[in-house]
């Protein structure tokens, strides 16, 4: 009698990449009611605007590196790419700008270096810092938490006239800038700071939660739900969040405790902006991370030292897409020094 | 029985045993098969060296080959008949290529030969001795790598601890846990043979944790001989557990060097099958002419452990176990994630067959298409010999293969792990396989073309010194015939003292052929 043959091991692999993506988003689905909740659908048009995008780059540009489009688009990656970028735009973003940030995260920062897999660059963090570079004023143009209801603005639109905003770039006449837009916390915390005014009195204002600003700290909340999700299901591996965590707080807490005056408690740095984000679905992509157990951590705690030092120090309000970007720079080296000892060799 | 501490290997899966089916049925015999195929080649080492010829009656247990070297083994007749022809056929060998075999045709008589001697007291043997029977029964390492085991034994000097390897993890394989069952006081016998062939008194006998019936069985004989040199040890079942380096580091903490062998830092690992076969060899005088072979897989209708004579076909245990099933698609030797293919079931059990696999297409799946890697890392997490895959794999697409050798791709045990647990489908084990072949194949370039190199720089400088000895002495004998240039006297004299060298030389030369005789006597 004949057999067919197959070469050890017989055994297969229980997921795929499809699977692992697959997860990611489902993982964000907590964190993206929270973000609608607190700041209205745009998070969803932009969403929409994204992933199309993406996917369309993404087609286009297989198609014309002759690669299989269908099996490779049906990887999730580029939708993953596309939502974490969303995750970052203000709720009122022109579709324009959007399209702009997927199309350059998935042309330039993954296809031309070789799709998914080869590009030493987080995807969603390049499109986003060209979008951060190239459309300042848009890019930090926020709603405040819960539209008006908290005194915060003036006014809110709504949903309609949010997916206006999005296709047309202008507000309708009932609305203006003025009436509707606040800072983000961490924008409005280093603006009152240069005004000399100290972090306890900054806080009292209603922007401000318990933790960090009003609002984010609940999106903070469910997307480090998402993120223990992911660690249960074993799609990412602690090492990288938890060091991104820890590189924000050991230096914050340093400083805060030097001075609270000037610098705001490590829980205000975790639940403000895009620290668990980062920590937990940005930071943790592993095309463009270190690979080793202690590699993670260096990779890690390097991204979260940058992120205060961004905040901080520098002229950006988050720094997490420049923190990511200047990790991934430093991945070869990291890899090279970090490399584990194999078994019967001496370290 | 207390429990000493155990250490971690680095990664390793948990996987369904599979073996639910023939763990449950006692060990079943094989009916002398009508033909019996022997390779000589059923060991790592040197092929055997045929001491028959066809047409010549042999007996069952009779040496029909003697080891082609100090790495090398015998080879007896399984059962009496006679030998039909000495030829290259079909062996079970993931290269699938034919190999020269011993035919013997059975007479169904099973007729013993009693070349051998018994000796049941074997506690007068020395050591040297105990080696030499082991050698002359053809006893090899029965866990599937099938090293010659006296080779083995007399391997180290200074030994700690012999460790006889009962941990099974490869899924379908459950040879060793039948072994253990049933003949306890066997594998402890050769436990004994061993520790006086090694001349040590300690033994540990690794089972894992969840085949707790073979555990007791081995206390319980354990018991019943009185015997305290050897203690059983539980270990967690997680595959490749049963490799002797992952062995050695959990039972000890210690890691054997990386181009070492155990006997370096005082261990010796042998599978506890190669034990009861040592007890075999010693005590009845029986050489190695059968072994246990798990047949299973969802192809086999009744999955169970047989006792096989050496040489049977594999077709005849599937029929020993109730034939195929209509799922019958692979036939594996070996378990379910190193067992190699086979393309036919005509092929012979050999010394190194621990286990049969017929397979149904919803057992062993095919691939899916691979992915591109997204460097998920998850491969190293779990890579028991501490490799980073994706690297290796990287390299290995890109053809470095000196950073292949830098990223130690010789340390993988080709275990299987990152392929099963990689997200892209990357038949990764393969790459690695064949980036291994790659590699010594540049060394042997290398070694060749270097010896190539030597060898026309040696030529090389060998013709310069020649042509610049040539050229001294043209030139000497130039500027002597310059210098005399327009002395007629001083040109002629250069002239006699030449001739005179030459007159000179002649006689010196007759002189000694003359004085031959005498030139040998001074």
């Amino acid at each position: 009698m004949k057999f067919e043959s197959t070469a050890p091991p017989h055994l297969r692999p229980a997921r795929n990449v499809t699977r692992v993506m697959g997860e990611v988003l489902l993982a964000l689905v907590p964190a993206t009611a929270a973000w609608v909740w607190f700041f209205g659908p745009g998070l969803l048009y932009n969403m929409a605007v994204a992933v199309a995008v993406a996917v369309a780059c993404e087609a286009g540009a297989l198609a014309l590196r002759q690669r299989p489009v269908g099996p490779q688009l049906a990887d999730l990656s580029a939708v993953v790419t596309a939502v974490l970028l969303a995750f970052c735009l203000p709720p009122l973003t022109p579709w324009w700008i959007t399209a702009t940030g997927a199309a350059f995260a998935i042309l330039f920062a993954k296809q031309l270096y070789g799709g998914l897999g080869h590009n030493p660059f987080n995807p969603a963090m390049a499109g986003y810092v060209v979008l951060l570079i190239s459309f300042p004023e848009q890019m930090t143009r926020w709603l405040p938490p819960l539209g008006d209801t908290l005194g915060l603005a003036a006014a809110a639109p709504d949903a309609w006239q949010t997916l206006r905003f999005t296709l047309t770039g202008s507000l309708p006449q009932s609305l203006s800038w003025d009436a509707i837009s606040g800072a983000t916390p961490l924008d409005d915390l280093k603006t009152q700071l240069s005004l000399a005014r100290t972090v306890s009195e900054i806080r009292e204002a209603p922007l401000y939660g318990s933790m960090g600003g009003r609002g984010w700290e609940w999106i903070a909340n469910w997307i480090a739900l998402g993120g223990i999700y992911l660690l249960w299901r074993r799609i990412i591996r602690w090492q990288i969040p938890v060091a991104v965590i820890l590189g924000t707080c050991v230096p914050a807490a340093f400083f805060w405790l030097i001075d609270p005056g000037s610098h705001p408690p490590p829980s205000f740095h975790l639940f403000s902006g895009a620290t668990l984000l980062c920590a937990f679905f940005i930071a943790t992509d592993p095309v463009s991370a270190a690979t080793s157990r202690s590699g993670r951590l260096v990779y890690g705690f390097g991204i979260g030292v940058l992120i205060f030092v961004i905040r901080s120090w520098g002229g950006y309000p988050d720094g997490v897409a420049f923190a990511v970007l200047l990790m991934n720079m430093a991945v070869p080296a990291i890899d090279h020094f970090t490399r584990p000892r194999t078994y019967g060799h001496a370290n | 029985m207390s429990q000493p501490q155990l250490w971690r290997f680095h990664g390793g899966l948990k996987l369904d045993p599979r073996t639910a089916g023939p763990a449950g049925e006692p060990i079943g015999l094989v009916p002398v098969p009508k033909r019996l195929v022997l390779p000589l080649s059923q060991h790592v080492g040197q092929p055997a060296e045929p001491v028959v010829s066809p047409g010549e009656r042999v007996l069952k247990g009779q040496p029909i080959a003697r080891p082609g070297g100090y790495i090398g083994a015998k080879v007896h007749a399984s059962s009496s008949g006679t030998v039909v022809e000495i030829a290259d056929h079909a062996v079970p060998h993931p290269s699938g290529l034919a190999a020269p075999c011993i035919v013997i045709e059975t007479d169904g008589l099973d007729e013993a030969w009693s070349g051998y001697e018994p000796v049941p007291e074997f506690a007068s043997l020395s050591a040297a001795d105990l080696r030499a029977r082991v050698r002359a029964a053809g006893v090899v390492g029965l866990g599937g790598a099938a090293f010659p085991t006296a080779v083995k034994l007399g391997a180290g000097s200074g030994l700690k601890l012999l460790i006889l390897n009962g941990a099974e993890c490869e899924p379908y394989i459950c040879c060793d846990e039948l072994l253990l069952r049933e003949r306890p006081e066997s594998v402890l016998t050769g436990a004994q043979v061993l520790l006086q062939a090694l001349e040590i008194d300690r033994c540990c006998i690794a089972v894992e944790d969840d085949k707790p019936r073979a555990r007791e069985a081995l206390e319980n004989a354990i018991a019943a001989m009185g015997e305290s040199r050897i203690e059983v040890v539980a270990v967690p079942a997680i595959y490749p557990e049963g490799g002797e380096r992952q062995l050695i580091k959990v039972l000890t903490g210690e890691e054997v060097p990386a181009r070492g062998v155990p006997p370096d830092i005082g261990y010796l690992c042998q599978n506890v099958g190669t034990a009861a076969a040592v007890a075999r060899a010693v005590l009845h005088g029986e050489p190695l002419i059968s072994r246990i072979v798990t047949v299973t897989g969802g192809g086999v209708v009744r999955p169970r452990n047989l006792e096989v004579r050496l040489g049977t076909p594999m077709a005849d245990l599937v029929q020993a176990c109730g034939g195929y099933t209509e799922g019958a698609d692979h036939l594996l030797m070996g378990g379910a994630m190193m067992g190699f293919p086979l393309a036919e079931d005509s092929l012979p059990v050999i010394k190194a067959t621990n286990c049969v696999v017929v397979a149904s297409r919803e057992e062993i799946r095919p691939r899916q298409p691979a992915m591109p890697c997204i460097r998920c890392g998850e491969g190293a997490e779990i890579c028991p010999a501490q490799l980073l895959p994706q690297q290796l794999y990287w390299h290995a697409r890109a053809g470095e293969l000196d950073q292949l050798d830098e990223f130690h791709l010789f340390d993988c045990i080709e275990c299987g792990c990152c392929d099963v647990v990689c997200p892209s489908q990357l038949p990764l084990t393969q790459y690695f396989r064949y980036a291994k072949t790659e590699l010594w194949a540049r060394d042997r370039d290398r070694i060749r073309s270097d010896l190539a190199r030597e060898r026309f720089e040696a030529r090389q400088e060998r013709l310069e010194a020649e042509q610049a000895a040539r050229k001294r002495r043209l030139e000497e004998k130039t500027r002597a015939a310059e210098k005399t240039r327009g002395d007629e006297a001083a040109r002629k004299a250069l002239i006699d003292d030449a001739l005179e060298r030459v007159q000179a030389r002649r006689a010196r030369d007759e002189d000694a052929e003359g004085n031959d005789d005498a030139g040998s006597g001074r």
